[in-house]
């Protein structure tokens, strides 16, 4: 069996604050394969966007790192230099949620787009501007070359998220981590932008990390989901497990909480309380402040314990049947 | 059935200078919008950035002046009131805005925000000023003792229940709310729309809501108005637009909301600019029944074709159902893709949530902001 584009083990990330260390992502493990996507899920603060930033090695120094990142194979954390430089931009690339303030405004988008093909590949300048129409046009920008010569402001937002994608992939990286990519987008933008993601990775045969907010996205676009929870993951599973069966009471709340197109009577299922402060994090389960099935053997953490095929879960009360049968 | 705010052919148009200051057109923000809310209704104006959703709900209040058409209220037109009268008035209409972190004064205690309007508008005796505001934030499901607190030792959620209590401080009778939870987590969003639904229906509120987000706008609207580019498209009982859409731009933006099944993205491109709208419908450059009518012609927000109605005995013309569409092939579509309902977790899911969520608004238990 080939091993996993990327693969995260026990990843923890320390930052230092004026009020004691505070731990952003706690013991985090996952694995993405080639042409799979992987969806991170939670809300704000729960660390998901820290960990996209730690596997692209974009963490400020002073940030403590545990555990290990590798990318084909090969470990990342703790190599003497920089073990990015080289990587990022080639091997792996990250799309932004704002694309304003992700592009240089001072350049044009074809000249943005090129920079990446004369650093890592070595083109030409003239090479690398043609390079980067092309690229233009297959992220679907119409008139690529006109556009190459326009500047950021000039661009709608959903053209700007496609010249970010269009950088990130022009040098056919082997995994991509796409951070809410579409969380600043109208929803027919995103539409558009979302399938253009779905048809690159089928040709590309790139794997990607998406972190999104947005359970609807997951269930449309994920192969693999991980649902994060202050830090830590709470519950991963195949995309369609998690729909059908969810088995952490969080991911239950979640989905609850969000209210459907397709209407559906009452109350939203609406989880109590507010996210813990991770400076002085509950004891043992995170969730169980606000759990409804919460019980004194919750101030012990949960391990991340197998549940089903590929389906694990961190808490004492999965499989949640033995719930409802109480 | 009175309306309690209507507007009739409001249109402002916001100039475009150059960088010489001088006039280059026009962005057409709000173009000819004729809406009447009645009493104890929940409106939704739904639509993308730059449609004209957040202009248009600053017209109603009147916080900006429109380039023409009526705004009344309770049957006056704000227009002709003086700026005394339209200050009294403002006690029974009130905004909510998006962001509960802009929205409050960072130098004022949650009691002093909250009390401000009962003493704008002398709405209870001094004495009992604080009694009332320990009992508003009640209401939102804070505690009393956060009146002596600051807006920064407060979450997002709780942010935007103090912005509730003191929009509903004055006892209005119409509130507008521009994107009220769209700022907030999952999680805190569903209390957030839980309190709303309580307020409306216990207060018996007049809502309207300025969202882009159309789950939100299914839980909560009675009727939905859907804007694109200054114009409403399409206006009718919340069940008939989601569940019948009459406009193609109303189906694309349906088909679009993620988590029904990935597919094809429904239309290509983006809005074209409202300082140049296109001639004709508006939608045409984007809508995939486009035919040469709908390109010289500005097709007129109206019902289904009198022949339909008199087939169904004349009875979906009575004010409150009405469905209205601006689209010269609305009789004409091909059916709309019913919505598939996600029931991936079945009713293990159903019976697991009916754990969640408490039955009133209660207090937040944990964590303030240290």
């Amino acid at each position: 069996m080939t091993p996993p584009v990327l693969e995260v083990l026990g990843l923890s990330v320390e930052f230092a604050t004026d009020r004691g260390p505070l731990r952003a992502v706690d013991g985090v493990s996952f694995s993405v394969a080639a042409g799979q996507t992987l969806a991170v899920v939670g809300e704000s603060g729960c660390g998901k966007s820290v960990t996209a930033l730690a596997i692209m090695g974009l963490l400020p120094r002073g940030v403590r790192l545990g555990g290990a990142i590798r990318l084909l194979g090969e470990e990342l954390l703790g190599q003497p230099g920089d073990p990015w430089a080289g990587r990022r931009g080639r091997d792996l690339a990250m799309v932004f949620q704002e694309p304003m303030t992700s592009l240089n405004p001072a350049f044009t988008a074809g000249e943005q787009v090129a920079e990446a093909l004369r650093l890592h590949e070595g083109l030409s300048p003239r090479a690398a501007m043609d390079r980067a129409v092309e690229m233009l046009a297959r992220v679907r920008i119409p008139e690529a070359a006109r556009r190459a010569a326009q500047y950021p402001h000039q661009l709608s937002g959903g053209m700007r998220q496609r010249v970010m994608i269009a950088m990130a992939l022009a040098c056919r990286p082997r995994l991509l981590i796409c951070d809410e990519p579409t969380t600043a987008l109208d929803v027919t933008v995103q539409a558009q932008i979302l399938s253009l993601l779905d048809e690159l990775k089928r040709e590309t045969g790139t794997a990607v990390v998406l972190i999104t907010h947005d359970l609807g996205v997951v269930a449309d676009h994920a192969d693999q989901v991980a649902v994060m929870y202050a830090g830590r993951i709470a519950e991963a599973a195949p995309a369609a497990a998690i729909f059908a069966r969810p088995e952490h009471p969080y991911t239950v709340g979640l989905l609850g909480a969000v209210p459907s197109i397709e209407g559906g009577a009452g109350r939203l299922a609406s989880i109590e309380g507010t996210v813990p402060d991770l400076r002085a994090p509950p004891p043992g389960c995170r969730f169980a402040p606000r759990c409804p099935f919460a019980g004194p053997d919750c101030e012990a953490q949960p391990p991340l314990a197998d549940i089903g095929p590929g389906h694990v879960a961190a808490c004492w009360r999965a499989p949640l049947d033995q719930v409802l049968a109480a | 059935m009175s309306a309690l705010l209507e507007l009739d052919d409001v249109a402002r148009h916001f100039p475009v200078r150059d960088a010489l200051g001088r006039a280059r057109g026009a962005v057409r923000a709000v173009d000819g919008v004729s809406l009447a809310v009645p009493q104890g209704t929940v409106l939704a104006i739904v639509g993308e950035s730059g449609c004209g959703k957040s202009t248009l709900g600053r017209l109603a209040l009147r916080l900006i002046e429109p380039d023409r058409g009526a705004v009344r209220f309770m049957g006056e037109d704000l227009r002709a009131l003086s700026a005394r009268a339209l200050r009294a008035r403002r006690r029974d209409m009130q905004l909510i805005f998006q962001d509960p972190f802009a929205s409050l004064d960072p130098r004022m205690t949650v009691e002093d925000a909250i009390a401000e309007p009962l003493k704008l508008h002398d709405v209870v005796p001094r004495g009992a000023k604080r009694a009332r505001v320990a009992q508003l934030l009640e209401r939102v499901g804070l505690r009393p003792e956060a009146a002596r607190r600051w807006p920064h030792e407060f979450s997002g959620g709780q942010r935007q229940r103090i912005a509730i209590a003191r929009a509903l401080a004055s006892g209005p009778k119409l509130i507008i709310g521009d994107e009220p939870v769209s700022a907030l987590d999952v999680s805190v969003q569903a209390q957030v729309v839980n309190l709303l639904q309580d307020l409306i229906r216990d207060l018996g509120l007049t809502f309207v809501l300025i969202s882009h987000d159309l789950g939100v706008v299914r839980h909560i609207a009675d009727r939905v108005a859907v804007m694109y580019l200054g114009t409403i498209v399409e206006e009718g009982p919340a069940e008939l637009v989601f569940g019948a859409p009459r406009h193609p731009y109303t189906r694309a933006l349906l088909a679009a909301v993620p988590g029904h099944g990935a597919r094809a993205a429904p239309i290509e491109g983006d809005p074209p600019s409202p300082i140049a709208p296109p001639a004709g419908c508006r939608f045409h450059t984007r809508c995939p029944f486009a035919e040469a009518v709908c390109r010289e012609q500005v097709p007129v927000l109206q019902g289904q074709a009198r022949r339909s109605e008199v087939a169904a005995g004349g009875s979906h013309g009575s004010a409150g159902q009405e469905h209205l569409a601006a689209c010269h092939l609305q009789d004409r579509l091909p059916p709309a893709a019913p919505l598939q309902e996600r029931k991936a977790g079945g009713d293990r899911l159903r019976r697991l949530q009916a754990h969640f969520g408490a039955p009133a608004p209660q207090p937040e238990t944990t964590g303030v902001n240290a």
